[in-house]
């Protein structure tokens, strides 16, 4: 289904940075003197976001925090539901890869993700993360939270609040993976819910 | 679901075949953790149906298909009702009356892969039919080449010597090599090689001078369950294993040699040879693992990228 498609702009550039440099603020008041403190990024755009909350927090702990990646695809709880043909292209069909370099039994963990929506990803990377070992907790950091949860999940740290309706599509852009950093909101955009 | 079988290397493109190389690459690190199991066909049924000999395609796709937390059910012609006289036809419908999601089978008649697939829902993956295909190890090989000499195979020279003519492994193999662009040579008495081959875009040779020059020597085995009696292929095992039979004498230091198994040591294959670390055999079992969870993954999926944008 498309319609006319107009944006709107929800976050610029420049927001981006100092809405990653607050949560990365919250991460530290919350987590004061955790020892065993990791940030593992969601593929694709959650792992970048994670790349540059790990920096901002290096900068304003002094501490290089262990840094990971993880790639839920084989834990999706609609795998062969969507069909062949259903599924909207990647710019870069690419399969990217879980990496997890570090201990995490014991550690805790912040989970970062671009768009917090339905919760089903988020539900899938708590599953992938079990089979890596215990960690002794998991926080959830999204650069957007857009409301419509299916599942009893909610962020630790919220970038945006950014109630949206069904047909709306909240797309975050950043410049490592789309050339450059924005977050807008594209109306008339029939969206699957995923 | 869309049916879409896994009869013979045609059902696939090219693309195909790189998205499931791909997709066997990501499931190498779920084999290396302590817990080597991703939930990703949970609830999804895959029975496999061997009505003729194997240790590695029937092992490794049952281990694939736990690994993807599917459920199983394992049979061999042995054991089944086939031994009561039971037909094909009767034995698909049976099996599918279980719902399966896919119907892994080895039959030792050509084409009988096809026959089942019209007879089921299920998708059927050919895991070896007589003489004819056995696609999932061609792509295990491709894999393993892969590993050995990176993602683009193009120009590789391989020369596959032995019984080209009773074996459904060359046949997808040659096809596969040859979707890669590489460099095809097939080495064998001229008894054993059937004449349509030189059709197919590829060298034949019918000495082993030439072999010194090919990347990779891929071996294959002896197939005397598949001559028919009396035929005259052959002199004897000895006397192939003196002029065929591959040894240090034959290897040039660094060369690849690679073997579908089961191997016959002193035969095709000196036993030193077997176990030289240049030898992938064993890296072909492991490939087979991480390629057949691929397959069964793609073939439930689809061949489009299913890696969404994700929200």
């Amino acid at each position: 289904m498309s319609g006319p498609i107009d944006e709107v702009t929800i976050l610029s550039a420049g927001q981006i940075a100092r809405t990653i440099t607050r949560m990365a603020h919250e991460i530290l008041e919350r987590n004061p003197d955790e020892p065993a403190l990791a940030i593992v990024g969601i593929h694709t755009r959650g792992a970048f976001l994670a790349r540059r909350l790990h920096a901002q927090l290096a900068t304003l702990s002094g501490r290089e925090l262990p840094l990971g990646e993880l790639d839920i695809t084989f834990y999706r709880d609609d795998v062969g539901t969507r069909g062949v043909g259903q599924v909207r292209e990647t710019p870069h069909p690419v399969l990217k890869g879980t990496d997890i370099p570090f201990e995490i039994d014991d550690a805790v963990i912040v989970l970062v993700d671009d768009v917090l929506y339905t919760g089903r990803t988020i539900r899938a990377a708590i599953d992938a993360l079990f089979d890596f070992g215990r960690p002794k907790a998991i926080q959830l950091a999204a650069l957007v939270d857009r409301g419509h949860r299916e599942l009893p999940i909610r962020p630790d740290f919220v970038g945006k609040n950014m109630p949206t309706a069904l047909p709306e599509h909240v797309s975050v852009r950043l410049s490592e993976y789309d050339g450059h950093d924005e977050v807008v909101l594209e109306r008339g955009v029939e969206e699957k819910r995923s | 679901m869309t049916k879409r079988d896994l009869l013979s290397m045609d059902d696939l493109s090219r693309d195909d075949v790189d998205l499931i190389l791909d997709t066997a690459e990501s499931f190498l690190p779920i084999l290396q953790r302590d817990i080597k199991k991703v939930p990703t066909l949970r609830g999804r049924t895959i029975v496999s149906f061997f009505y003729e000999a194997s240790t590695r395609t029937s092992s490794s796709f049952d281990l694939a298909a736990k690994r993807l937390s599917a459920d199983t059910i394992a049979l061999k012609k042995s054991g089944s009702a086939v031994e009561k006289g039971e037909s094909l036809k009767d034995t698909i419908l049976t099996l599918s009356a279980y719902a399966p999601d896919i119907i892994v089978m080895r039959h030792p008649s050509a084409g009988a892969c096809r026959l089942a697939a019209r007879h089921t829902p299920a998708s059927v993956i050919n895991a070896g039919d007589g003489k004819f295909q056995h696609p999932t190890q061609c792509i295990l090989d491709l894999f393993t080449l892969r590993q050995a000499f990176g993602r683009s195979l193009d120009g590789l020279k391989i020369s596959i010597v032995g019984d080209i003519l009773h074996s459904r492994v060359a046949r997808s193999d040659i096809a596969g090599f040859r979707m890669m662009g590489m460099d095809v040579t097939l080495v064998a008495p001229p008894t054993m090689i059937p004449r349509e081959m030189a059709s197919l875009g590829v060298k034949v040779q019918s000495d082993l001078t030439g072999i010194a020059k090919a990347d990779v020597i891929y071996l294959l085995r002896i197939q005397r369950e598949r001559m028919a009696p009396g035929a005259n292929f052959l002199p004897s095992l000895r006397e192939y294993a003196r002029v065929w039979g591959i040894d240090r004498s034959r290897v040039r230091p660094g060369q690849k040699v690679m073997h579908p198994g089961p191997i016959n040591r002193g035969v095709e294959i000196s036993g030193e040879i077997a176990d030289d670390p240049d030898t992938l055999i064993l890296e072909q079992v492991e490939a087979g693992l991480a390629t057949r969870m691929a397959i069964l993954y793609r073939t439930i999926v689809g061949y489009s990228d299913s890696v969404t944008e994700e929200e």
